[in-house]
């Protein structure tokens, strides 16, 4: 994502008129280096980006990260911009360097991709903006104990 | 219930499985009355799929009765009848404020496991495996059916339901691919592939004012039914140079709009695969594209899932022709087709050569994908 504007730090809670300037580019400050795809440990994640339909305001209602965003207030940084062509907002974050990684359950449904979790929370974000809803896939007959016969 | 499950490579199977359930606000589900198999599905029997499981449920294209609705739904009340369109949409995406729905952004269960640098994914579809959408197929008693509201359709009491099913997706997609070539009155379209698909775009060609309509194949019995229910004109690809018979039935100038509907190319054979031929050869694609007069359009339709060889790329750019594809309809059009079902101007009954009920559905794929007995598409009833 090529950055426009001037920055502006934002953590979880985004002012009221940080978002105002919808033009401005928000993020959270950067906490240094991880391994990036090509094994270079200085060079920072990968950010993981949507674009949603609708205007900033309506994606960060209030200026707030909107759930499930905020449960990870402290392991990823954020910048949220309009799309261009009318087209929405374009909604940016990434996992932070330096944060330990997901532990029990998180870690494995996250595996060895942190950005996975970061994808899926930026879709979930889309689909309620949205649709309204995040979608859930159907229940497998593996979920059940009844099998297919 | 029932259900006709993917089993393992050209293997299916009516087995028990657990009945759908309410899983979003904007849900309903379905009893089905009617489903049909369809061209998309023939990949996935013969497990050319890798994600396919065993138990998965197929079908794309089905109509029935709503007997269950979620909170979130609005158009919808128990014992609707409704045909269900083949894209599954939410309607409140960029791509579906644009009409475009089968690229709906938010129709897929998990498409943030889908990798980014491989492709974006398109719209949910009922019966595909869990990782390309995580949506049971219609080829059951019962289904659940997502973003009701936008993907279902009330079917009009005058429309029968051995015609509306083909609202789902046939219909749409024929209308579909007439609408990307931008079909003119005294326009000559040229279709490869006389299955329901081609026999629907002739159709809409028609009714947009193509002057001709010729449909090319090699199942006799497919040719005549296009050309008694869609005045397109018949070409056997056996027996005709077809690439002369076009430029002689287009004054020389090659067809305005070629659609390539015959699904699948098909699959490499041991030969090929130890010559070094490392991908399908769209045979029929490649004499579209010669065909085609120039600055003309050559629509692809059908879910091919993977690469092609052989492809005339120079004569795409030196004839500066246009070539666009489409493997699913958009929704926006299935009210429409419905009425016009209901006017009697859109009749496509025939197309359902076999009618069979839902126990026989593994007959009735091996029917439709060895094209044996005249088979168009089976209609299953469960």
């Amino acid at each position: 994502m090529v950055p426009m504007g001037r920055l502006a730090r934002a953590g979880p809670a985004l002012g009221g008129a940080a978002l105002a300037g919808a033009a401005r580019l928000l993020r959270v400050p950067h906490r240094g280096g991880r391994p990036g795809p090509d094994g270079d440990v200085a060079a920072p994640a990968r950010w993981e980006v949507v674009t949603v339909d609708r205007p900033p305001e309506q994606v960060l209602p209030d200026g707030r990260w909107p759930e499930p965003l905020r449960r990870l207030d402290g392991a990823v940084e954020v910048r949220v911009r309009p799309a261009p062509g009318d087209r929405g907002t374009e909604l940016a974050a990434r996992p932070l360097a330096g944060v330990a990684p997901p532990t029990g359950l998180a870690a494995h449904l996250v595996g060895d991709d942190p950005g996975l979790l970061v994808r899926r929370t930026l879709r979930q974000i889309k689909q309620r903006v949205e649709a309204g809803e995040v979608l859930r896939a159907d229940r497998s007959p593996l979920d059940r104990p009844e099998g297919p016969g | 219930m029932r259900a006709l499950c993917w089993v393992a490579a050209g293997e299916l199977g009516v087995r028990e499985v657990p009945d759908p359930e309410l899983r979003n606000e904007r849900d309903v589900i379905v009893r089905v009355r009617r489903s049909s198999t369809c061209g998309g599905d023939l990949p996935l029997l013969a497990g050319r799929h890798p994600l396919l499981r065993a138990g998965d449920v197929l079908g794309a294209e089905f109509l029935g009765e709503v007997v269950e609705v979620g909170p979130g739904v609005r158009r919808h009340r128990a014992g609707d009848r409704v045909v269900v369109g083949a894209s599954m949409a939410c309607g409140g995406c960029w791509y579906c404020r644009q009409g475009l729905h089968s690229c709906c952004d938010n129709a897929h269960a998990d498409s943030a496991s889908v990798d980014p640098d491989w492709a974006r994914p398109d719209a949910g579809c009922f019966g595909r495996p869990r990782a390309a959408g995580g949506f049971a197929g219609g080829h059951a008693e019962y289904v659940r059916v997502p973003y009701a509201d936008v993907s279902a359709f009330r079917v009009p009491d005058a429309v029968d339901d051995d015609r509306a099913v083909f609202a789902a997706d046939v219909a749409p997609t024929g209308w579909l691919a007439a609408e990307l070539g931008a079909v003119r009155p005294g326009d000559v379209v040229a279709i490869w592939g006389a299955g329901a698909v081609g026999q629907l775009t002739a159709w809409a060609a028609v009714l947009r004012g193509a002057a001709r309509v010729l449909i090319v194949d090699r199942h006799e019995e497919r040719l005549r039914m296009a050309e008694r229910h869609s005045d397109a004109e018949p070409l056997d690809y056996r027996r005709t140079d077809i690439a002369a018979e076009l430029r002689d039935r287009s004054g020389g100038r090659g067809p305005d709009m070629c659609v390539v509907a015959v699904g699948t190319p098909l699959t490499r054979s041991v030969a090929d695969r130890f010559g070094g031929q490392h991908a399908d050869r769209p045979d029929a694609l490649r004499e579209a594209v010669h065909a085609c007069r120039k600055s003309g359009v050559v629509v692809v339709l059908g879910g091919t899932g993977g690469f092609v060889d052989a492809f005339p790329l120079g004569a795409l750019t030196e004839r500066r022709l246009t070539l666009r594809g489409a493997s699913r309809p958009d929704l926006r059009d299935v009210p429409m087709l419905l009425d016009r079902m209901a006017r009697d101007e859109l009749r496509t009954e025939h197309l359902a050569t076999h009618r069979l009920p839902l126990a026989r559905g593994p007959e009735g794929y091996a029917l439709f994908r060895d094209r044996a007995d005249g088979c168009v598409r089976a209609v299953f009833t469960p």
